[in-house]
């Protein structure tokens, strides 16, 4: 691992100020991706600006919702009652995430700006536009099976693997961050770019941005929501697909829909048109059945990947007909 | 009864000698590692005071040494094992401040105000922890080597609290691979102590 010179912050203000001034350098959360990918030479910051001090951990009720803090680890946040009651579905996807460990390291704010699972953006071994721009995708033309079937471009298809930005995507979960220009509020599903001819930039955030809080917002689908995820393995996977689905649901008729996806997308995939197709419907497989294709309608699988179709669709209409079934 | 003797001999016999073989390679990794460090400036050796099993230490370290080094190679704390390296296998498990984390995927550095409890923390005195016990009652392993990092996250599960079922220990167990498939046995062995059974005691 490359050296790198550490200092602790106590303060959000301080923090913002050390890493904003010096573009080498990175605010170190949990450290469970950053580590990671520092042993295998693919992040090298100079200088590590510890926040694990910060006094960013409450998980908080507000008027019209929960905020969530953005150093609350993915455990805290999970076992939270608050968020098991209201927001079934963020419990579930964190707890289908990373092992017991892991989660108990992993911050909300990481976990957002955590990297592809990618094998050749993981190896510096291989050319890869996102780890150098410019330099090609072999993912296109090699193996691709965990790649992404939605939101691709020509320079990258890699997936964005966070389970917990799925569910929060799909929840209207606003992030609220503190920058050298002052703080903004940024929903969710603005906050990651898509790859086009930048696959290197990943978020909105600018350099020394820093995630202080995810909002969720009170609302009538949220409490009736479920997180499936399908993998390789029966626990501790990243997902081949997976879905966060909220249902508001009177007389039968679906009111309102939030539906999303993981492991197909090259980010926390919002499935709108989707969504559309379940309102005013009753809740029954048909209705299901077409959310569900429409939810793929633009899918481009590659050589080894074209399984994430109907295994998207299928997913879908699995986490469907469970929250419609709840009471 | 007696092939379970035997069993556990032989494990006790496999461990010691792979001990040996891990050892060994650790004086060379210490060794190519303290020529490494020589590379980078002198300045970017820091201060870190750790409290590791109740007993404070002071070291001179860089900031990008890893928890389990400095447990494996500047304390002579082997009993955490470097299994994958990467956070995967969970053999480096250990307990900070009473929650289980891979001590591989964080810096020493950022653990200075920390209680860290390794598997060498766990026993009082010449008594094992009820869960060490658990372990070897139930021959809860055959190499040994995830053994550590498997009891530290066992640990850590009573201390949560959420496993109530089998099926509930498996899958807040899959942290922690263990590539002999002594799963079953482990199991039992955390269900004996989520149980309050005492008899785990050898």
């Amino acid at each position: 691992m490359q050296p790198f010179s550490y200092k602790k912050a106590g303060q959000a203000d301080n923090a913002v100020a050390l890493v904003g001034s010096d573009d080498q350098a990175s605010y170190l959360a949990g450290g469970t991706s950053l580590i990671d990918l520092m042993k295998l030479d693919v992040q090298t910051p100079q200088q590590l600006v510890d926040i694990n001090p910060l006094p960013l951990s409450k998980i908080e009720r507000q008027a019209k919702g929960v905020r969530i803090g953005a150093m609350a680890r993915n455990s805290d946040v999970a076992y939270d009652a608050l968020i098991r009651e209201h927001y079934p579905v963020l419990s579930e996807a964190l707890l289908s995430g990373a092992s017991p460990q892991l989660r108990n390291m992993a911050s909300v704010g990481g976990n957002l700006l955590q990297r592809t699972r990618c094998y050749y953006f993981r190896d510096p071994a291989f050319p890869c536009n996102k780890r150098i721009p410019g330099s090609g995708c072999p993912a296109i033309e090699g193996y691709n099976r965990i790649h992404a079937i939605l939101g691709g471009s020509d320079r990258c298809i890699a997936t964005h693997p966070s389970d917990m930005a799925v569910a929060m995507v799909a929840l209207d979960a606003v992030v609220q961050t503190q920058g050298p220009n002052g703080g903004r509020s940024i929903p969710l599903v603005d906050f990651h770019l898509l790859p086009g001819n930048t696959p290197e930039r990943e978020t909105v955030l600018q350099h020394g941005e820093l995630i202080v809080a995810v909002d969720l917002p009170t609302s009538n689908f949220a409490k009736h929501s479920h997180y499936l995820k399908v993998r390789d393995r029966a626990s501790y996977a990243f997902a081949t697909a997976s879905v966060a689905a909220a249902l508001d649901i009177q007389n039968g008729i679906i009111r309102a829909a939030r539906l999303a996806m993981g492991g197909v997308g090259t980010k926390p995939w919002r499935a709108h048109a989707a969504e559309k197709l379940l309102e005013n419907k009753p809740v029954n497989q048909t209705t299901f059945q077409a959310a569900a294709n429409a939810a793929v309608a633009g899918a481009k699988p590659q050589k080894y990947n074209g399984f994430k179709v109907e295994l998207a669709k299928r997913t879908i209409v699995r986490a469907l007909t469970t929250v419609g079934e709840m009471a | 009864m007696r092939l379970r003797f035997k069993r556990r001999r032989f494990g006790q016999i496999a461990i010691a000698t792979s001990l040996g073989t891990i050892l060994g390679s650790l004086r060379s990794q210490t060794q190519s590692q303290s020529a490494s460090a020589q590379s980078p400036n002198s300045s970017s050796i820091v201060d870190v005071k750790l409290r590791v099993n109740g007993v404070e230490h002071a070291l001179k370290i860089e900031p990008r040494v890893t928890l389990l080094d400095v447990l494996r190679e500047r304390l002579n704390l082997t009993g955490s094992k470097k299994g994958c390296d990467h956070g995967q296998c969970g053999a480096c498990t250990v307990l900070i401040d009473e929650r289980r984390v891979n001590s591989c995927l964080t810096f020493a550095i950022m653990h200075t105000d920390a209680a860290i409890t390794t598997i060498e923390g766990l026993a009082q005195g010449d008594n094992l922890h009820p869960m060490q016990a658990a372990f070897l009652t139930h021959d809860g392993f055959q190499c040994g080597y995830c053994t550590p990092g498997q009891i530290c996250s066992a640990v850590g599960l009573v201390n949560e609290g959420h496993a109530k079922s089998d099926a509930e220990i498996r899958e807040l167990m899959s942290g922690n691979i263990c590539r002999c498939g002594a799963y079953p046995n482990i199991v039992a062995a955390v269900r004996d102590v989520l149980g309050g059974k005492q008899d785990a005691a050898i």
